[in-house]
């Protein structure tokens, strides 16, 4: 059967990149005694896929992972299971049956929900309340926002308006424009937060969040230092024909 | 949240931050403030190497079985942190609780290879850590050496408060007890010194003083205080199957050399080849019971996740219950996917029916250490495998559906003439002869073999330790002529030749057999850059070249002279209970080409058996 699994990953293990994840889930499923179907052939491998690879150094509360069990019990139970065999900084808080013909998550990932913050024992300009809410008010109004794209190959210039879904300087706000519903405990630890947004994911338009964060700088005239900011993954989100459902959800069984 | 030494900025500029974050699933949790005692182990090289090593995780085990004591970890960090460190005055921090290491009460450095000296000094220096025992104060913590190296300290003897000769189950316990009285007394850094000095298997080395002859050689080794015994006993875990052994290893977060469940199914050799270090310091032979290596593997299995499984030992076909372990293993964990590795094995009937089931044929190879190419040499170095085992053993496996062979050999063994280096090629070429002797159509395509040459480096307590090394040029030309023989061989575009480079294995050899004198030539490489010389895109010879001039230290006295019957060594005041005269005896019958049988055999009256236990109790048939 096929199984969505939803995972936290914070605080040191922001540095563990995620083939190292992976393996850290299949020797997690081993301790936790959780039988895990095998791919056929010569080299047989387990059956998991991760439905968007975190970045180096970003945290998260939605990281999601499908994979296909010989046997399960019901979802609080494999929940309590895997993170019985889990470090604090990795932890399972969603599980979900899915339709056996659930496609891949990373087939339909459409979008993505993230903080951005101000670490501690660093400041940013951004920071000033007044000062983010005139300049995020006028950055978003405007018809285009162009960043220079590049490539190994080449440099191009790309519109990523239209894969800002949504942007707040607060909460409140935010949850409005998304109408969803989060787990706030992770938010009130961010430290400073100063930015929220949800923003264009998957295969055909892929923005990552750092691109919005500096190009909102540059039109600030502040300077973009990538180590001042922490970010972090609230949500995915799967195209259900035009709206956005919350991967946990999407072809759940 | 755990709080990290390194800040965010830090370590995303660097390669691979997981080596330095700690939190590991197993990793042992204590708050410092409620120890006693806090130990820092250390393995001088990069952490996937360090991680890998199984005589941490024992130590590690048994050291945090006790209330009293905090025992964390630190490995060299990679040069791009190191400098990042070094601009920074960050200090190195011990994994576990992320704080410094020169706050804790030792710092426990494994020796496993020479090539890692420098690497200690990285250690010391990062640490903040008076690099020479002597500067020290109590502010340091004491630095103490272990593992294969350490049975020549010599080299780098100037660095260590002290050395633990011996297998590490044995003896730490009563040093923490005596540390822990030393700490309540408040007396100076030498007394507790002198106390650990007391204790069997401890080497204070600042207590001997060492005086030379007019040729180099040593005159007198002698104790200067009433403390210090004129021998140090190796010390010995008599009994296997009734000592610490993780149930829960670390297990890393990246991939680490070793990345499975190791298992020790015994310690010691019986085989006594004549150039085998580990086949004389470990003797006896003491071998685990199967229902210790059952129990543990279940559990370590369990508690880590790990899919794969390893038996270590020097020669794992002489664990005489091997077949019942590996098939109880290979029955028990069938449905849950888990590999078997079988390194040290004998390819023999049994070897190639586990194989066959644990292994992918069309995938995996077969590997033979023959070590040298002809049977005469073969003789001389005590290895007692003939060409007939291997040819034998070699076309079972073709017939079984292999077709490739791993060869790994010597160069430069004593004696060696440019015969025995021709039978290398010979012998390569034999065994792919073998394989065409096999019907076209019952042949799985080319037969790949694959003949490795190490150089030879004696070292001490082997009955080689009198035997000169080979130059590096001799070495070189060894090697090319090796090549040029394989290139004419009949089958020479099936055999590939990797060969091992002259420059490393030169200084192996300097320091394997070294004296004090060379301390200061180490410290002056390290201080000329030298730094991960294990570790060929950072190996510099010609700074170690510069050190040596500038010390005014000739490396040819260390390895090119045949050393006198009578000749004092700087490794001689320990005692590993194989005696010199036995290891002389052995040196005479390697130069008569004399095979001396194996202890399953017979008794070769080596000295070990005054340990009383293993092999030297067992009953013999």
């Amino acid at each position: 059967m096929k199984a969505r699994i939803k995972f936290s990953k914070t605080g040191s293990m922001r540095f563990i990149g995620h083939l190292d994840v992976m393996r850290y889930f299949q020797k997690a499923f081993l301790r936790a005694d959780i039988k895990v179907s095998y791919s056929q052939g010569f080299s047989p491998h387990p059956l998991m896929s991760f439905t968007s690879p975190l970045g180096i150094g970003l945290s998260s509360d939605a990281e999601y992972m499908d994979i296909t069990l010989e046997e399960s019990d019901i979802p609080s139970v494999m929940i309590d299971k895997i993170n019985s065999v889990m470090n604090d900084e990795i932890r399972v808080n969603g599980f979900s049956f899915l339709k056996d013909t659930a496609k891949p998550s990373m087939s339909v990932l459409a979008a993505c929900d993230y903080i951005i913050a101000v670490k501690p024992e660093h400041t940013s300009q951004l920071a000033n309340k007044e000062f983010i809410k005139k300049r995020l008010d006028d950055f978003i109004k405007q018809d285009k926002i162009e960043i220079l794209k590049k490539t190994k190959k080449s440099e191009k210039i790309t519109d990523i308006r239209g894969s800002i879904y949504h942007i707040s300087d607060n909460i409140k706000d935010f949850v409005k424009m998304t109408g969803h519903d989060y787990d706030k405990s992770s938010i009130n630890e961010m430290c400073l937060p100063i930015l929220y947004c949800q923003l264009s994911a998957g295969s055909v338009v892929n923005l990552k969040p750092e691109v919005v964060l500096e190009a909102l700088c540059n039109y600030s005239g502040i300077e973009y230092n990538s180590s001042v900011y922490q970010i972090h993954r609230l949500e995915m989100y799967a195209d259900a024909d035009g709206q956005l459902i919350p991967m946990s959800h999407y072809e759940e069984n | 949240m755990r709080k990290l030494a390194l800040s965010d900025e830090i370590l995303l500029s660097i390669e691979k931050p997981a080596r330095y974050i700690g939190g590991e699933i197993n990793m042992v949790v204590k708050n410092p403030k409620d120890v006693a005692i806090r130990f820092c182990m250390c393995f001088p090289d990069v952490y996937e190497i360090g991680m890998s090593h199984l005589g941490i995780q024992i130590l590690y085990d048994m050291f945090n079985k006790r209330d009293d004591i905090y025992c964390e970890r630190v490995y060299s960090p990679w040069p791009d942190l190191d400098s990042i460190m070094r601009r920074d005055n960050i200090p190195l921090f011990a994994l576990e609780s992320q704080q410094p290491v020169k706050d804790f009460d030792f710092l426990g450095i494994t020796l496993q290879y020479e090539m890692c000296y420098t690497n200690i000094l990285q250690i010391l220096d990062l640490s903040g850590i008076a690099l020479n025992a002597k500067d020290r104060t109590n502010a340091d913590p004491f630095v103490i050496g272990g593992g294969p190296c350490a049975y020549n300290p010599e080299p780098i003897a100037d660095f260590f408060d002290m050395f633990y000769i011996g297998e590490g189950e044995t003896a730490y316990y009563k040093l923490m007890d005596k540390y822990k009285e030393w700490k309540s007394s408040e007396k100076d850094r030498l007394d507790f010194l002198k106390m650990a000095a007391a204790i069997p298997g401890i080497y204070v080395p600042q207590f001997y003083n060492v005086s030379y002859n007019e040729d180099g050689t040593l005159k007198e080794f002698n104790p200067t205080v009433y403390e210090a015994a004129k021998t140090v006993v190796k010390q010995v875990e008599l009994d296997m199957s009734e000592t610490y052994y993780p149930q829960k290893p670390l297990v890393p977060y990246i991939k680490a050399t070793q990345d499975r469940v190791v298992l020790e199914i015994q310690r010691g050799c019986i085989r006594g080849c004549r150039f085998c270090q580990a086949g004389m310091i470990y003797r006896p032979i003491r071998p685990r019971s199967l229902d210790f290596l059952k129990k543990h593997a279940k559990t370590m299995l369990k508690a880590t996740g790990y899919n794969e499984i390893t038996l270590s030992s020097l020669s794992s076909s002489d664990y005489k219950e091997l077949p019942e372990l590996v098939y109880w293993l290979m029955d028990e964990f069938k449905d849950k996917k888990i590999n078997i590795a079988l390194p040290s094995l004998r390819i023999d009937a049994f070897a190639l029916d586990v194989m066959s089931k644990i292994q992918d044929v069309r995938k995996s190879s077969l590997t033979f250490a023959p070590e040298a190419g002809t049977q005469r040499m073969r003789n001389v170095i005590n290895k007692g495998l003939s060409e007939e085992e291997i040819l034998n053993g070699a076309m079972d496996a073709f017939l079984g559906g292999w077709n490739r062979v791993k060869l790994y050999f010597m160069l430069g063994l004593p004696g060696e003439t440019y015969d025995d280096v021709e039978g290398i090629a010979i012998l390569s070429d034999k065994i792919a002869r073998e394989y065409y002797t096999i019907p076209k159509e019952k042949r799985n395509g080319r037969v790949n073999i694959v003949t490795s040459t190490s150089i030879f480096v004696p070292k001490p307590f082997t009955p080689f330790q009198w035997a000169p090394m080979d130059t590096k040029e001799e070495a070189a030309k060894k090697r090319d002529f090796l090549l040029s023989k394989v290139r004419e061989q009949l089958n020479a575009r099936s055999i590939k030749y990797n060969c091992h480079d002259e420059d490393v294995s030169e200084l192996e050899g300097v320091f394997a057999r070294g004296d004090r004198k060379l301390c200061s030539v180490i410290r002056q490489a390290y201080e000329n850059g030298c730094m991960f010389d294990a570790w060929t895109e950072y190996f510099c010879y010609d700074k170690w070249i510069d050190a040596f001039k500038d010390k005014n230290v000739d490396m040819e006295f260390y390895i090119r002279r045949e050393r006198e019957e009578d000749e004092i060594f700087p490794w001689d005041f320990i005692d590993i209970g194989v005696t010199k005269e036995f290891m002389f005896k052995e040196y005479l019958n390697s130069k008569a080409e004399i095979v001396t049988p194996n202890c399953r055999e017979k008794c070769a009256g080596c000295g070990a058996a005054k340990f009383n236990c293993g092999v030297c109790v067992e009953k013999r048939n």
